[in-house]
Parts: C-alpha cells; structure tokens; sequence
C-alpha cells in the first residue's frame, strides 16, 4: 500500500498530491518533486519510441532509505508517482503496475467529466475514494 | 570530541603512494641499531587464553610503520677492498645486530653492497664470486639476499632492479606471517575465542593486503564481516562489533571499487546498512549511533567518489550525492536526538576524574568504552561509573556544532547532484541547507540560499514547497529586519499562491500593514526568543530612521496579492480619437487594503503617465478581497506615435502614504490580457497590453481609368482621378504611382513608369516614381493625371497609386494635424499583342526543313493578333542577315493593315543562301514589325518589336535539276519539256538518265542515256511528252543516278521537279 500517491502535470506542477495523515506532508512533496528529476530523464531516454508501443510504467525511480518512489507517465504526459514504504516488501512490481492502471483508468474517468479543465487542481470524490483505496490504512 | 572517535583510523585508510611503474613498497630509513618492537613470546596453548576485545588499536599501526617485512642493510663495501676481512666482520656485526632486535619476527635480513666499481659480467669475477660466497657465510645470508649496487651511472636500473627483489621477500614475508595467523586457528573454540575469529581473520585479510593479493584480502575481509556479525551482541559492545563492522565493510567496499565491481560494493554497503540499521546500542547515547550511520554514509559516499574519478560511471539515480543525502540526514537525526538527549540543565558539570581519560591516553581496543576497557562480562559492574561515562559523551555532545556537519554533508551531495542532472534534488538540498542556516541562526546565509531555489519552486507551481520556503525566508527577512525582503516575502505569502490559512494570512497582512505605517511588525511565530530580542531593537532603530522610505518592487516574477490586468478598449485607436484602456486590480488578502496612487506608464520614447490620486473618491482607492475593481484612463495620442504600437510597460500601485513607508508594487507587461463591466469574473478578463496608433480615416476618393490587358512594351496609360471631400482644403497632396514594391525583383528591371506618353522610354526609367507633388485641394476639387507604364515582360503586376495630404483637426479641443492618406492598388496583366509565326517553304510551297545551297525557297511569316483591343501594323522589314540574299526586292506587304482580335496578316519573301561551309544552321536575320494600339489619339508612340528569325540548315547537292514546262498540257496535243541537270560542285560526273514511261504519257526523247556533266556546267535534256488522257496525270518520272554521289536519290530529285500535270481535254 502506498504512503503517496500524486499527479503531475505535463508542465510539473502538482494536480494531485495525497499522503499518509502520519507523516509530514511537506517531506512528500519533497519526495515527488525530485522524483520529477528521474521521471524527466526516463521520458528524454524513451524519446522518439513509437507512442503506442511506449511502456508507460516507469518503474523504481529511486529508493531512498525509507521510501520506494514509483513512476507512471500517460501519452498527454502526465505524470503518477507513487511512493510506498521500503520495508513493505509484500509489494511486486506487478501490484505496482496495476495500482497505477487503476490511478490511469480513473484520472481518465475525470478527463471525461466536462466539467473538469484539464489542468486544474483535481477534486473529485471518486478519485479521493479510489486513491484512499490504495494508500496504507492507518490505524 | 566524541565524532573523532568514530572517524577511521588513518592506518584503516592510508594506501601506499607510489607511481604506477613502481612496485608498491613503503620505506623507511632508520639507524642500524634501530629498535623494533619486541616480539611477544608466542602463545603455546589458548586454552587459559581469553580475549579482551576484537582488534588492538596499535595493531595496523605496528605492522603498517613498526614492523618492517624486510630490513636492508646498506654497506659500503667493493670486492677489491685491501681490508676485506676487517669489513667483512663489521658487515656481519651489523647484521647481527639487526637480527637481534628482531628476535622472534619473521622479517627478512637481506644486505646490499654499495660499490664504486662497475661489476664484471657474472662469472668473470673470481674474487667477488669467491668472497660474495664468503660474506654470505659471515653474515648468516642466503645468496639470495645479499645485492650490489654500484654507484655508478644507470643508478635507477640498478635501483629498480633492487625493489623489485625487496618487493618479492616482503611478499614472501607476508605469506609466511598469513600462514603463521592461519596456524592459530586449529587452537581456538568457539565459545571463549569468538573475538579470536574476527580478529585473526581480519588480520589475515590485512596481510593480504599488504601482501598485495587483494583478492584474497577481499575473500578473507568477506569472511571477517561474517564473523563480527556472529558476534554475541549486548548494549555494551554493540559500538565494539559496529566499529570493526565498519571498518571490515569500508574495506570490502574500497576492495570492490578497486577491482572495478562497483555493484558489489554497493550491495555489501546496503547488507552493512541494513544488518546495523537496528542497532542502536544504548539509548541514552543514541545519537551515537546515528553519528555513526552518518559516517558510513559519507564514507561510501567518498569510496564512490574516489572511484568515479578513477574512471568509474555513475548514473542519475545511482551517484554518491544520495550516501551524502542521507548522511546528511543521519547527521540531522543525531542533532534532533542530541537536542534531546543532551539537554542538560546548566548546572550540571563534566564529571571529574574525566570517565572518558585512560592512562595510555588512547583506547586498548576499537569501540570499546575507556571506562570500561577489556571487561567482557555484559552485567555492569559499576552502573555509577557507568552513568558519568555516558553523562560525559553526552556532555561532549552538546558542544559539537551538528548544523556544520549537516551542511558541509548536504553541499558535497548538492555537488553531485548537480553533475548527474538532478536539478530538483539540488534544489530540494539547498533549501535544507538553508533550513539548516536558519537553525544554526545565519540568516544571511540562510536567506542568500532560500531566494536563489524559491524561483525553481515558483515557476513549476510547486506551492506548498513555495509557501515553506516564503514562511522560513520571512523569518530570516524579520530576524535580520531587512525591509524590502520582508515585504517582498510577505506581499507574495498574501498572494493566490501562498497555501497558508487564512489566519497566517491575516497577521502578515497586519504586519505589512504595520511596517507601511512605519512601526515594528510582530515577531514571527516559532522564531529563536533571543533572536526575536535582538531583531526588534533593529527594527527599532530602523523605524526611528528616516531616509528613503520608498520601496519599488517588482512583481513581474513573483505572485503578489494584487492582480492585475490591463486592456485596451482596442486592438488600434485613430490619432484623432482618444486612446482608452482600462485597468482592473483585485486582491488575494484576506483584508481590504488601501492603496494611495497607480501610475501606468508606456512605451513610447516619451513615457506616459498617468496617475490617479486621492482627489478622485477616497472608496475607489480601496481594494475590498475578491472583488476586481476597474479604473477607465483615456489620452490623446501624439501625431509622431502614428504607426507605432503602444505598448503598457508597467503598472505601478503606491500602497502606503508619503508620511508613512510607501511600497510601489511595479508589475511590468512583458506579455498580458483584457476585460468588460461592474462586476466582472476575474478569469474572463484578458489583457490587451498594446495598442496600434493609426493615421486618420482619409476623406478623399481615388479613382483609376485604363483600358487593361497592357500589351508588351506598349506606352500603357493610366489616369487618376483625385477628388477631396474633406470640409478643409488638404494641403501638400503628394501621388506615389508605380509598381507595387515587394514583388519580384525582375519586375522591377521590366517595368518603367512615366509621367510623360509620348516618348517611349527606355530602361533607365524608375518602376515607381515617389512623391510627385501635385499642389493643395480644396473641398469638392477634383484632380487628374495621366501616369504611363511600359511592361517590358508579360504577366501580372500590381501597382500602387498612393495618396497622402495634410490637414487640420480638432480632437477632444486640441487642434492637430495629421497627415491622412489613401492608397490603391490594381493589378494589371500584360500579354503579348500578337503571335508571330515563320516558316521556310519550297518554291514548290512544300514545308522545308532545310535548303539546298543556291536554290531559292520562300521565307513566310504570320502576324496573328492576340491583343483584345484593334491593333495597327505601322509597317514590317525584313533585316536579313548577310548569309541571306533576296531574290527579289523585299517590300512591306502590311503596311497600315488594322487587325482585329483573332486575324492575321502573312507576307512571304523569295531568299537564297549561298553555299556554307558550317552544317549547324545559318543566321536569317531578323522581322521587324512596328505597330500600336488602333486610337484616335495621333500621339500614341508606335512599338517597334524585333523578332529574330530561326536558323536554317543549308546543305550542298551535287546535281540541281529542273523542268521547265507548261502549266497544263492537252489530250493528243505535244508537251515539250526540257530538264536542265547543272553541276553544282567541281567534279566531272557521270550521269545516267532514265525516264519511265507513264500511261498517260507517250513521249520522244533519250529514254535512258549516260552522259558526263564538266563542273560548273549544265546539261539540257529535252523531251517531248504526249498527254493520252485527261486528268491530274502523273509524268513520265525522270531517273538520275550518279556515279560518284550513291546518296542522291531519285526522292531527293521529286524535291526539284513536278511528278504530275494537269492535262486538259482537248477542245473540240
């Protein structure tokens, strides 16, 4: 389970940032915000790959002590980064990839909403249920 | 300073230095009655033995810099000497002497005669064999061990030589002294020798290393990293089993790097890391374990380092700016623990005697306690002593300046990250070591660092990150009561990107308002109390002090509490109107805010500007949150800003009185919108930042007259007409007429333009004539003017027919004048006025495709009209070239002919050549026809057009023949024909003539004959031909063949003479 989870625009700036309540928020941000870093080289590398024959799933961006940073990038180039505790070894990369599908099928579900200006600051009640969903249930 | 403890030890570290082309020897000189560290007696049984710790601190030391693997003694000696015996016993003396303070060591003794002479090959030498063999015995040496080195010149090979052999007895030492450590092991068990185990082992590896075998050293440091971990682990040795863990991984790691296996490294740093992740030892001292997780960091982070600059590639996310990352963090969390651990009250004083002094001065062992040093047991025998050990490590604590430590940890990892393109993480250190500024109170610092990362934060629209970093460079900005910074930060804390609650928000808002009114702010929340002291007798004194007290800010990079949009009503404003915009302001605070001028200014090389002041109503100069409130400006363009565009270049807003502090928040408009009424929705409203001044609406009429298409070169005329309706007269009319500039630089060449039609011009004349003053207009006159193209190339042209003039108005009471002007453009096409087609046909009137040498042909040409309009042929001449002759006089047959659209008038010349030599083709001359637009007006200038006239083939034929016969003949009435064969070239040829009877035909004559024609000459042959039938009749055909010209054949000859004849019937 994931301790945050965010979405980032095509120009970097956060549209989504959630984390544990238990733990200092400012130090997530951190987290994503340098993520952005190995997140921009790993697209520049993917460079002209076909668009459809694109992995869109990132992988380990970088482990840090505590934490595991994960990576997802869509066509339009937004960005979900997930970080999820190091000693939560139960987690594959399997469970990675279709927890960030899952966060891909709904984000597109907000696209979807003609209501919603792509690149606002997103508010949707069935994002935070489904984000809630994947994030460590603190007792 | 209980951080030096925990550094490496020197000897751990230390390598031997020498360049890469020498063996790896370190040496020393020393006396030769040198005293080497005794040897202990050896241990014949461990059975009573019990260990006191797991590695002795002098012991590297001792076998790096004490115990040496070779001795050399260096004697003075040539094998000539007259005293041989004399020398040779005080050689063996000092070797003995050297053995003795060795006893027990397995050091080898080797010596080394220093010789004036150069040696003799091997073997030559009788004496020196016999007495080398001889000093051998004396001193006790193998043959192997004793060396000469002559002082002679090729000293460095001599010396080489001498360390490579050195070289090979230290290893040979090291080998044995491996063997020697490995020997002990069969002695030990497990239960009272586990130190034994870690500290042979360990030594075992060092040996290798020494020894040079590093793969050994790293299989046997491996095995001794193991063991430690084996090691029955309590509070009380938990530092000893982590320093020698620390040392052992240090070495495994370096071992890795060096053999250029760097994952290897990597993986035995995070086993390391994760097997003493946990272990913490004692509570009460647990920033000691922090420290020490701090140190392996940083010290990976160096072995990676080192590594990358022998060579190795790191990559983005695997570079050594994450071990000092995170030793940093380390460094931070022992800070954090100390604070806590270490937070003595004052009263408490160092314990005396000092628990942490030994009697040596140093430790006996590597991570152990000095006031508990060799006591294994894990009860703790005296827990008092116990407690002033731990009281004096925290006490020493205390006093380490952690905030250094971090950020020396944090700038070596900003250096990393900065060469693997990890700008954000860069940025993300720097704002902690400004953090770390911050809490190690220098705020200058501190400052200098948050203001230069806030940019990255802004411009990616990180603003919680951005809203941190504000919150802690305000405190450092009202900590060292620097004013501009303290508004700067605070107006941008008020803005729509600062994510503080709305009660944050308030209190700034009160303390920028305070510091307007030029009293001292509240000090900010969470501050350091004597801090605060200190900064508000600053802001005390600054307050007191008068001087400039006006602030310009510039917003332009930053988000401000106040927004602001600017438009003008247009995209363009006509000079004689007035330019309107307006601007709209909002606030983002979260209290109304009173603001005492706005100033805009613009472009123009004269700035504008305009400002609006108290005088206007005092509720307009109050910005209530949330709502957008619009202020309307208009202005009088000036004339010389016609064409121009005006652009608004900043938007300053005074808040603050003259009397009190005042701040001009200056928002420039590099790039903005606009927006409509009342109450409008802030997002809707863009920004028209600029606007075009544009000339005056003319007032006059432009009308062209012509009759298109022009025809090529003709004198083609246009007329303009002029009317004014303006109510003034227009002054100083001025025409541009000619071809439209920008448009192909070949029409430029191909175009002329005149005022004058009734000479045709030539090449010289411009394509646009400029500024042709044509006088003052008044109301209702109206004005006309002939202008003249001549287009020298077909196709379309646009030309330009601009009209500009001058006039007085009055625009909101101000008289201006203005230049107005209209322009017209037409596009007229131009096509040639007729089609000219010339063809060479035989006397015959047959198509030619070349001619015979001296025999006439006919040269016709075909004038065909192509103009819309009539056109007249004035006349036409033939200008033959001199190749060419007329056969006859040569006279215009068109002359004066009109031609409609679609006719044509045709002429028809009889020519010869002359016989040519050249058999590409011969120069015609040239047809000149001269014509002009069918007019009533007798001035229209005729158009001389030349065209030059194909190329003809010319060729030579040996024979010419011709008939000369009636035009008709008549049923049974006699046709006499004669057939005249000329020689054309200088030859005697035999000619065989035949003739072919035909049906139609009976006839007299040579019906076949030989004859030979002499050059130059001619034959006739004559014949009678009687017609039977009546009808177009084919001729009794004529066969010529030559002898010498096979070519000529009888088709060619068809050419010259007529195959048929009409033959009448007779009248009867």
């Amino acid at each position: 389970m994931a301790v945050c989870i965010a979405v980032i625009a095509k120009e970097n700036y956060p549209l989504y940032i959630r984390s544990v309540p238990t733990e200092n928020e400012l130090k997530f941000h951190y987290t994503v915000h340098t993520s952005l870093d190995v997140v921009d080289e790993k697209i520049s590398a993917m460079g002209k790959a076909l668009v459809d024959q694109r992995e869109l799933y990132l992988g380990l961006l970088y482990p840090t002590e505590d934490y595991k940073v994960y990576g997802y990038v869509t066509n339009s180039k937004v960005k979900f980064v997930m970080v999820v505790d190091s000693s939560n070894t139960a987690l594959r990369d399997n469970e990675i990839r279709s927890m960030f599908r899952k966060l891909h099928n709904s984000y597109t579900d907000i696209m979807c909403n003609p209501f919603y200006n792509p690149g606002d600051r997103i508010q949707s009640r069935a994002f935070d249920t489904m984000v809630n969903s994947m994030m460590m249930q603190v007792c | 300073d209980p951080s030096d403890s925990l550094d490496f030890p020197v000897e751990l570290c230390c390598r031997p230095w020498r360049s890469a082309d020498r063996v790896p020897i370190s040496f020393k000189v020393l006396p030769g009655d040198h005293e080497y560290p005794k040897c202990r007696t050896k241990r014949t049984s461990y059975e009573w033995y019990i260990p006191k710790g797991i590695l002795k601190t002098g012991w590297m030391n001792k076998h790096l810099n004490l115990v040496p693997a070779l001795v050399v003694v260096f004697y003075e000696l040539d094998w000539d000497e007259p005293q041989w015996k004399e020398k040779q016993l005080e050689c063996a003396t000092r070797v003995e002497i050297v053995r003795q303070s060795l006893q027990g060591r397995n050091t080898k003794v080797a010596v080394v005669l220093i010789q004036k002479k150069t040696p003799l090959p091997p073997g030559e030498d009788v004496i020196a064999s016999e007495r080398a063999a001889a000093l051998c015995n004396a001193c006790d040496l193998s043959g192997k061990s004793l060396f000469v080195l002559p002082h002679t010149d090729h000293l460095v090979g001599y010396i080489i030589r001498l360390e490579n052999a050195f070289y090979e007895h230290a290893q040979t030492y090291y080998y044995t002294e491996i063997r020697r450590v490995k020997s002990h092991k069969e002695f030990l068990n497990k239960t009272t020798h586990q130190l034994l185990f870690v500290r042979h082992q360990f030594k075992i590896a060092f040996f290798s290393e020494l020894k040079q075998d590093t793969q050994n050293a790293l299989k046997n440091y491996r095995t001794a990293y193991n063991l430690v971990h084996e090691l029955r682990a309590h509070e009380t040795n938990m530092l000893e089993i982590k320093t020698m863990a620390g040392f052992i991984n240090y070495k495994i790691c370096r071992l890795c790097f060096q053999h250029n296996t760097p994952l290897d490294a990597i993986a035995q740093f995070r086993k390391h890391i994760d097997l003493c992740k946990k272990k913490i030892g004692s509570a009460e001292l647990a920033f000691e374990h922090a420290a020490w997780m701090s140190k392996q960091f940083q010290a990976f982070g160096d072995l990676f380092d080192e590594a990358i600059k022998l060579g190795l590639t790191a990559i983005q996310t695997q570079n050594p700016g994450f071990y000092y990352q995170q030793a940093a963090y380390y460094a931070q969390e022992r800070k954090q623990l100390a604070s806590v651990l270490c937070n003595h009250d004052s009263s408490v004083t160092y314990p005396n005697p000092d628990p942490l002094e030994t009697q040596t001065g140093v430790l006996d062992f590597y991570g152990q306690r000095p006031w508990r040093q060799g006591i294994l047991s894990f009860d703790l025998s005296d827990p008092e002593k116990e407690k002033m050990g731990i009281l004096s490590l925290q006490l020493k604590e205390k006093n380490v300046l952690h905030s250094e430590l971090i950020i020396t940890l944090l700038s070596n990892a900003v250096a990393q990250f900065k060469k693997y393109k990890c700008p954000r993480m860069k940025s993300h250190l720097m704002v902690q070591m400004g953090e770390e500024y911050y809490y190690a109170k220098d705020y200058a610092k501190a400052l200098k660092l948050l203001d230069y990362v806030m940019c990255e934060y802004r411009s990616e629209g990180w603003w919680t990150l951005l809203t941190s970093i504000l919150t802690t460079a305000l405190k450092c900005s009202y900590l060292m009561a620097q004013l501009k910074n303290y508004i700067t930060y605070s107006l941008e804390l008020l803005g729509r990107a600062s994510t503080l609650k709305e009660d944050q928000k308030s209190r700034i808002e009160k303390n920028l308002i305070k510091v307007l009114m030029n009293e001292s702010p509240d000090p900010e929340p969470d501050c350091d109390s004597a801090a605060v002291k200190a900064s508000q007798k600053l802001w005390a004194d600054r307050v007191s002090l008068a001087g400039s007290n006006i602030f310009t800010i510039e917003v332009q990079d930053f988000i401000p509490f106040v927004q602001c949009k600017a438009k003008f009503l247009a995209p363009s404003f006509h000079v004689d109107v007035p330019v309107q915009f307006d601007v709209y302001l909002r606030a983002d605070c979260p209290h109304p805010i009173r603001f005492s001028k706005l100033c805009i200014s613009f472009s123009n090389q004269v700035p504008v500007f305009l400002t609006i002041c108290n005088s206007h109503h005092k509720e307009t100069m109050c910005l209530v949150p949330g709502k957008t409130r619009k202020f309307s400006f208009k202005f009088v363009a000036k004339t010389e800003d016609v064409g121009k565009k005006i652009e608004i270049t900043s938007v300053d807003l005074i808040l603050g009185s003259e009397s009190g502090r005042s701040l001009q928040a200056a928002r420039s408009f590099k790039r903005r919108p606009k927006l409509p009424d009342n109450e409008v929705h802030w997002d809707t409203l863009t920004i028209q930042a600029s606007t075009m001044i544009i000339s005056r609406v003319p007032n006059i009429s432009v009308q062209l007259r012509h009759e298109p298409p022009a025809l090529t070169n003709e004198m083609y005329c246009l007329i303009v007409t002029v009317q004014s309706h303006e109510e003034t007269v227009a002054k100083d009319v001025k025409l541009t007429a000619g071809l439209k500039p920008g448009q192909d630089a070949n029409l430029t060449q191909k175009t002329q333009v005149t005022l004058h039609g009734t000479d045709a011009c030539d090449d010289s004349f411009p394509a646009l004539l400029p500024d042709i003053p044509v006088g003052d207009l008044q109301p209702g006159e109206k004005l006309e003017k002939p202008i003249y193209i001549r287009c020298g190339t077909v196709g379309a042209r646009m030309f330009l027919f601009y009209i500009s003039y001058l006039i007085n108005t009055v625009v909101e009471g101000k008289e201006i004048l203005c230049r107005c002007h209209r322009d017209e453009t037409v596009t007229i096409d131009t096509v040639f006025p007729f089609d000219v087609t010339v063809k060479f046909v035989s006397t015959k009137l047959e198509h030619l495709d070349r001619v015979f040498a001296d025999i006439p042909f006919l040269l016709m040409t075909d004038i065909l009209s192509a103009s819309p309009w009539p056109l007249t042929i004035v006349t036409s001449q033939l200008q033959l070239s001199a190749s060419m002759t007329p056969v006859d006089q040569l006279e215009s047959y068109v002359e004066n002919v009109v031609l409609q659209t679609g006719e044509s008038a045709s002429e028809c010349f009889c020519l010869r050549c002359p016989p040519v030599t050249n058999a590409s083709g011969v120069a015609t001359g040239c047809y000149i026809i001269s014509w002009k637009r069918s007019s009533p007006v007798e001035s229209v200038p005729v158009v001389n057009t030349v065209i030059t006239l194909p190329h003809v083939i010319v060729e030579s034929i040996p024979l010419h023949v011709s008939a000369d016969l009636p035009s008709f003949g008549r049923v049974r009435e006699s046709l006499p024909v004669r057939y005249h064969l000329q020689n054309k070239t200088n030859l005697v040829q035999d000619v065989e003539v035949s003739v072919e009877p035909s049906d139609a035909f009976m006839f007299s004559g040579l019906k076949q004959i030989r004859l030979r024609i002499l050059p130059g000459t001619q034959q006739e042959m004559l014949y009678n031909f009687y017609p039977l039938m009546a009808g177009y009749q084919q001729l009794p055909s004529l066969h010529v063949n030559l002898m010498r010209f096979p070519n000529f054949t009888n088709q060619l000859l068809r050419r010259f003479i007529p195959t048929h004849i009409f033959v009448k019937k007779t009248l009867l």
